[in-house]
């Protein structure tokens, strides 16, 4: 019946184009940063035949996570490529204490072996030192777990480069008309998949935990729908079509549930929607809009949106039911939190004096610190080790994607290349 | 506050005509059998075959002629200047209980957009419960809500969310 409005399209056999759909810029906040060089690998194969520029994907990782400041190859005093060829005093008169050497080596069929390590030029010493089988496709991503690696091995924090996120992008189209559709890319932006599209609006991604399913809102039968969607193979199904609005599907950290938004009732409330059983349960009871609920990390309790006290402001209950507490009372306008990571604070739209930002408020204290400057920022998401938020903020050439160090130190913009991008959701690290 | 409802009427009556061709365009992309509730095929003169001119598009000056009603910056409150207009839609669908109407909520982009999406939702339920006051069935009037997903103006100015915050009756 939908076939005319709707191209399902399944996530990973699809590749859009090699290149980045995200051009990513870093606005501020770099001079804190820790001095790294990525020396270039060392390839082994045919000359034109190298699959991915592992050490430019690697500095690049690095330098948006904000916390480091790679170097211009240009500049490096010599290219090791084995532990024995690097010149220790050359780069510790540098001030460059942290470097990464490594190798590419194809191996039959296809496949390929990436050497990497990483080296204290001061101490002498290896930190660490992987060697990882990679087919041509997953060059990309063993980049990224070498990233990953650097950085936690630097910043004692997991790194967060071999993640994915979801968001929806718009375009118009020649007649004039709008075309979304959700999709899901690399952390950097790159390989974008697309999983729908639709001439009806999409909104709302949000992640299953193992990573596997997207859940999101459409409105291809006319009104809005809930729907989980197979990443991998691109089957899906609807969860939640009522009359009213059926929106804000939020998992639980254990996969098991899934809260939403529904209004069948009347007035929209949180409901709770057990997965295998399909059996739902109300949370919120109340004549007022109740919306845009997020789980604890340890899924005893929720947060949602609510204007019951006049405004939009965050409530806090518990996954049980029962009363609800309000979170916030600085501004008028609090709206769409996202627990951190580690449970301890939220990230929010807060809304004061017609601009609208992304803050983050500390569970504990109870106090606010604005992120972002602009003046429509809205649907941040948390990086699963919780040291970025991803946000979509509107400019001149309407929605896109920027994302601010959880300190609100370090800014960048992901800039799409084509269309408006929204709604972004950072999906979770990858399962082992 | 005169010269304020003056101008809302003004801007209501002014955007009728650009909120209904919005919405043919917009039935045309849906091609699922249900276009049909939107008013423009509804129209025709087949259905009215006592070959009464429809008091919904004949007479400019009727409150009938206007199908859009804006609302205030966060509110659901339907404003006081639109009680003429909506008593005229009611006592119009109650004559003709075979009628239905989408009453469609919309808002402005600002702020969150699943928020957004149950305020839009409240706007039209408030037409809604306005509207059945003067004796429609329930069942004549649905109601939708697109959030800030279908705005009729582009801009970033509260000229244009003046115009995005609204409910469209859509026979």
């Amino acid at each position: 019946m939908n076939k005319n409005i709707l191209v399902l399209l399944f996530g990973l056999l699809l590749s859009l184009n090699a290149h980045a759909a995200l051009d990513i810029t870093i606005t501020e906040g770099v001079e804190q940063a820790l001095p790294i060089a990525i020396v270039p690998f060392e390839w082994q194969g045919l000359p034109d035949d190298l699959p991915v520029d592992m050490h430019v994907t690697i500095a690049n990782d690095l330098s948006r996570s904000g916390r480091f400041q790679t170097m211009d190859p240009a500049d490096m005093p010599q290219r090791p490529v084995q532990f024995s060829q690097v010149s220790f005093n050359d780069w510790k008169l540098l001030g460059m204490e942290n470097i990464v050497i490594g190798n590419v080596r194809p191996l039959a069929a296809g496949n390929y072996e990436i050497e990497f390590r990483l080296i204290n030029t001061i101490s002498g010493a290896q930190v660490a030192g992987f060697r990882i089988p990679a087919s041509r496709d997953q060059m990309r991503r063993t980049a990224h777990r070498i990233s990953d690696i650097v950085f936690e091995k630097l910043t004692g924090i997991r790194g967060a480069f071999d993640t994915r996120i979801a968001y929806v992008t718009v375009k118009k189209q020649a007649d004039g008309k709008k075309m979304y559709s959700m999709q899901v890319s690399d952390a950097d932006g790159f390989n974008p998949q697309v999983l729908l599209e639709s001439k009806e609006p999409l909104m709302s991604p949000s992640w299953s935990p193992d990573g596997k399913n997207l859940a999101y809102v459409s409105f291809e039968g006319r009104s809005s729908a809930i729907y989980i969607q197979n990443i991998f193979n691109g089957t899906r199904e609807r969860a939640a079509s009522n009359p009213g609005i059926n929106s804000a599907p939020a998992w639980s950290p254990d996969g098991s549930r899934l809260a939403m938004t529904l209004s069948k009732e009347g007035d929209p409330e949180i409901f709770v929607m057990h997965l295998i059983s399909k059996t739902i349960q109300r949370l919120t009871t109340n004549r007022s809009i109740d919306t845009e609920p997020s789980w604890s990390p340890d899924g005893r309790s929720l947060v949602f949106t609510s204007d019951r006290g006049g405004s939009p402001q965050i409530y806090q209950m518990s996954a049980a039911g029962g009363e609800a507490v309000r979170l916030t009372f600085t501004g008028n306008y609090n709206a769409r939190a996202r627990y951190s990571p580690d449970g301890k604070s939220l990230a929010l739209v807060h809304g004061a004096d017609g601009m609208y930002r992304i803050a983050m408020m500390d569970l504990t204290q109870k106090y606010m610190n604005l992120l972002t400057t602009a003046r429509y920022d809205e649907s941040p998401s948390f990086s699963p080790n919780g040291s970025m938020i991803i946000y979509a903020t509107t400019t001149g050439r309407g929605s896109e994607l920027a994302a601010v160090s959880a300190d609100g130190r370090v800014h960048q913009r992901l800039a799409f290349q084509d269309g408006e991008v929204r709604e972004p959701a950072w999906g979770p690290f990858p399962q082992p | 506050m005169t010269n304020r409802l003056i101008l809302i009427l003004a801007l209501a009556g002014l955007l009728t005509a650009c909120g209904s061709s919005q919405e043919k365009s917009g039935a045309a992309e849906v091609v699922d059998g249900t276009g049909s509730e939107n008013g423009a095929k509804t129209f025709g003169a087949g259905e009215n075959s006592i070959g009464e001119a429809d008091p919904l598009t004949a007479d400019a000056s009727s409150p009938l002629s206007v199908k859009v009603l804006y609302f205030e910056y966060d509110s659901s409150e339907v404003l006081p200047a639109y009680k003429e207009v909506l008593e005229a839609h009611a006592n119009f669908l109650a004559q003709h209980p075979e009628r239905v109407v989408s009453l469609e909520g919309h808002a402005d982009e600002r702020g969150s957009r699943e928020y957004n999406l149950a305020l839009a939702e409240r706007r039209s339920q408030s037409v809604k419960s306005q509207m059945m006051v003067f004796g429609p069935s329930a069942s004549q009037l649905r109601t939708t809500s697109y959030g800030e997903e279908r705005p009729v103006n582009e801009g970033h100015d509260e000229q244009s969310w003046s115009q995005n915050r609204r409910v469209e009756i859509i026979y």
